[in-house]
């Protein structure tokens, strides 16, 4: 059991990655990474929306017809999800306005109907808890990582504070205007994917179509 | 005419869904796989995203808008933060009853499209283009336009990945690349290419 819950926990922060591995809840990771403060704020709020709404979901799972599931689970996410968006909107008002219309996207985020689908509904509470924390964690990582290149490269800050003297005020740097244009997060997502692939081999896809069959095994 | 014009052209490219607000990325990336899958799942969303767009911004201008409440004699209710609820299940609801209507009336074209219909409710396209239009508080007529404009931009960016990545198969990836990572890459490559809209002013 503990070791279980455990496994909920570090199992989706590279193994099973929602981002890079089950390919979930990109569009966020894509829109919200032009710097940290507001890729911390989504990551906050979805880790927060993904484990409470696995944990409500998982203690009705007995009384839900399979019918209508799908309804039942979005009422759950979609009133949690305007919680977090008056509380927001109520103590960080700058960064909601920032996040525009992303945070009311948590709702339709796939991570969050992915483990309420596939985990909190044959699992207790108390693990659909740890396994929303879990996989909210991974995202985070992802996340974090992502606008850590951005803000650093296309603006030279970390957290909206200056680290790298860019060539305007005076500094060394020429910010690469790039990273802070949409493109870009495709590209570093891209990266990453080939990074933890890298490393993880068991996590490479087998291509559809091979051409240098021959070539390859011999290489092999 | 020239405002809807201008609104409609904007919708598809400047600021097309996918490729500069990566609304829809999930399905945008797992179901482009074949141009004729892709394309089907394309004119789903249109549809869908004409339809939801206009009855959203109905509900939020006669029902949940600061003061929308004062034709029933209640002007001071503000119920603007039951919008992502209503929205969702707006969308919800249209969705099935657009599949039953499909299989009742429009057989063949339920065969060919009844499989993504369910798919579409969790598409972050559709809430997506719903919370723009409220942000960027759009009356019905021009609504309509930019719904149906935004499904467009949105099929035609998905059809255009996937007429890529049919060509993609045949070539050469690194390991560590093969599927998802290359199909980032060249998501990027076009969201670049897609950036050369932007300087249109209209």
């Amino acid at each position: 059991m503990a070791s279980q819950a455990k496994n909920n926990v570090i199992d989706p922060l590279i193994d099973n990655n929602p981002i890079t591995l089950q390919v979930l809840g990109i569009c966020s990771a894509l829109a919200v990474t032009t710097n940290m403060t507001s890729a911390l704020i989504m990551s906050l709020a979805l880790t927060t929306v993904t484990a409470f709404s696995s944990a409500c979901i998982s203690a009705i799972r007995k009384h839900i017809p399979s019918s209508i599931r799908i309804i039942v689970q979005m009422t759950i996410i979609a009133s949690l999800v305007i919680i977090v968006d008056q509380i927001l909107k109520a103590y960080a008002f700058e960064a909601s306005k920032q996040l525009s219309v992303f945070v009311g996207l948590i709702i339709t985020n796939c991570i969050v109907l992915g483990r309420a689908e596939a985990y909190a509904m044959k699992n207790p509470p108390m693990l659909s808890f740890l396994d929303g924390i879990g996989n909210g964690l991974g995202y985070s990582l992802i996340l974090m990582l992502v606008a850590f290149c951005r803000e650093l490269l296309g603006a030279g800050k970390l957290f909206g504070h200056q680290v790298i003297p860019v060539a305007s005020d005076g500094g060394w740097y020429v910010p690469n205007g790039l990273m802070l244009l949409p493109p870009s997060a495709f590209f570093v997502i891209g990266l990453l994917i080939w990074a933890v692939r890298s490393w993880k081999k068991e996590q490479v896809e087998a291509p559809d179509y091979q051409i240098h069959q021959v070539h390859r095994t011999e290489v092999l | 005419m020239e405002h809807y014009l201008s609104l409609f052209v904007r919708s598809i490219f400047i600021e097309n869904l996918a490729l500069s607000f990566f609304l829809g990325m999930c399905t945008f990336l797992a179901v482009s796989k074949k141009i004729e899958t892709a394309l089907g799942l394309g004119i789903a969303v249109i549809m869908v995203q004409a339809i939801t767009v206009p009855a959203n911004n109905l509900i939020y201008q006669y029902l949940l808008k600061d003061g929308a409440l004062a034709w029933a004699g209640l002007p001071d209710v503000d119920l603007s933060f039951l919008g992502l609820i209503s929205y969702i299940g707006v969308i919800a609801a249209m969705v099935q009853i657009l599949e039953m209507a499909m299989d009742k009336y429009a057989p063949a074209l339920y065969n060919a499209l009844g499989i993504f219909l369910p798919l579409i409710t969790v598409n972050c396209a559709i809430l997506g283009g719903t919370l723009f239009m409220v942000e960027r508080d759009y009356n019905l007529s021009e609504s309509a336009v930019y719904g149906v404009g935004s499904g467009l931009g949105w099929a035609m960016a998905i059809t255009a990945i996937a007429g890529i990545r049919e060509k993609l198969k045949y070539s050469d990836v690194p390991d560590g690349l093969q599927g998802l990572g290359i199909t980032f890459i060249t998501a990027g490559l076009m969201a670049l290419g897609f950036m050369a809209f932007s300087g249109i002013q209209l």
